[in-house]
């Protein structure tokens, strides 16, 4: 009885063993070529603009007009 | 559609490296990295140019072709950004980069490569818009703010420009013509046709 029981014990740990062994993929979906990250929203959805493109096209504009001294001193 | 892009006009850039300040203290980027730097040429010689370099986020970026676990994305914009929590750190972008851009900090003892960190446009990341999670990982989200990147808004003589391609473009087009006017030559801008290709709108 003891000598079965043991065997079992034994075949019980080898098993678990194995299992620790074993290797599991670690890239969930892969797919070559294609983004595998979180998506991300546009910049102008959010409480300011409140997904009006036009409204943040229109500052993003006038922003880099500022970058133009020939604009800004004449 | 705005295609953002950056820039530089060596004829202007004065070595000041008030963009690298700027880009530093704007996202808190920690020591050892970079994301911006200026690189002169010919550095002493009369006649030597600086110029102000980050990631262009290329219109073909070859990072995103060679990144093994594709955590590259394109914005709308036309901003390249990543994701950190896909990233693994192997470097691969850093060879393909023809900028130097992607940055590793030294994250162990050994000298372990950390994930890469890059200029984001300052546009952040695929966290929410102005999260605090977005700010640890990629800096502040200015594009969202309606502001356009901090090197470039602050660089005291607008050799840096940044900002929708066809925008910067005209800007710097005024410029060339108000130098030939003047009888001085103007090369073209740096880094512009290995970013965004020749002949190219988009």
């Amino acid at each position: 009885m003891m000598t079965r029981l043991g065997s079992i014990a034994v075949a019980a740990a080898l098993v678990l063993g194995l299992v620790a062994c074993s290797e599991r993929p670690q890239v969930a979906q892969y797919k070559q070529g294609t983004y595998q990250g979180k998506p991300d929203t546009p910049p102008y959805q959010n409480a300011r603009f409140n997904g009006d493109k036009a409204a943040w096209d229109r500052e993003i504009a006038t922003r880099a007009q500022s970058q133009n001294e020939y604009k800004r001193t004449n | 559609m705005a295609r953002m892009k950056f820039l530089c006009d060596a004829e202007r850039c004065i070595e000041c490296n008030g963009c690298v300040t700027a880009c530093k203290q704007e996202h808190e980027v920690p020591w050892g990295v970079n994301r911006r730097r200026v690189v002169t040429i010919n550095d002493g010689v009369p006649g030597e140019r600086s110029m102000s370099v980050a990631c262009m986020h290329c219109s073909d970026a070859p990072c995103m072709a060679v990144c093994p676990v594709d955590c590259f994305y394109r914005t709308e914009e036309g901003v390249v950004l990543h994701d950190k929590d896909i990233c693994i750190g192997c470097g691969y972008c850093f060879y393909a980069c023809p900028f130097g851009a992607p940055q590793f900090p030294q994250t162990g003892a050994f000298g372990v490569r950390g994930k890469m960190d890059k200029c984001t446009f300052c546009a952040g990341g695929p966290e929410p818009d102005g999260s605090p999670a977005e700010f640890a990982k990629y800096g502040r989200n200015r594009l969202s703010e309606g502001k356009l990147p901090a090197c470039a808004e602050m660089c005291s003589t607008k050799a840096l420009l940044g900002g929708d391609g066809d925008v910067i473009s005209e800007i710097y087009r005024d410029r060339v013509t108000m130098r030939a006017a003047r009888g001085s030559k103007s090369g073209p801008p740096w880094g512009w046709d290995s970013a965004y290709g020749t002949g190219t709108k988009s």
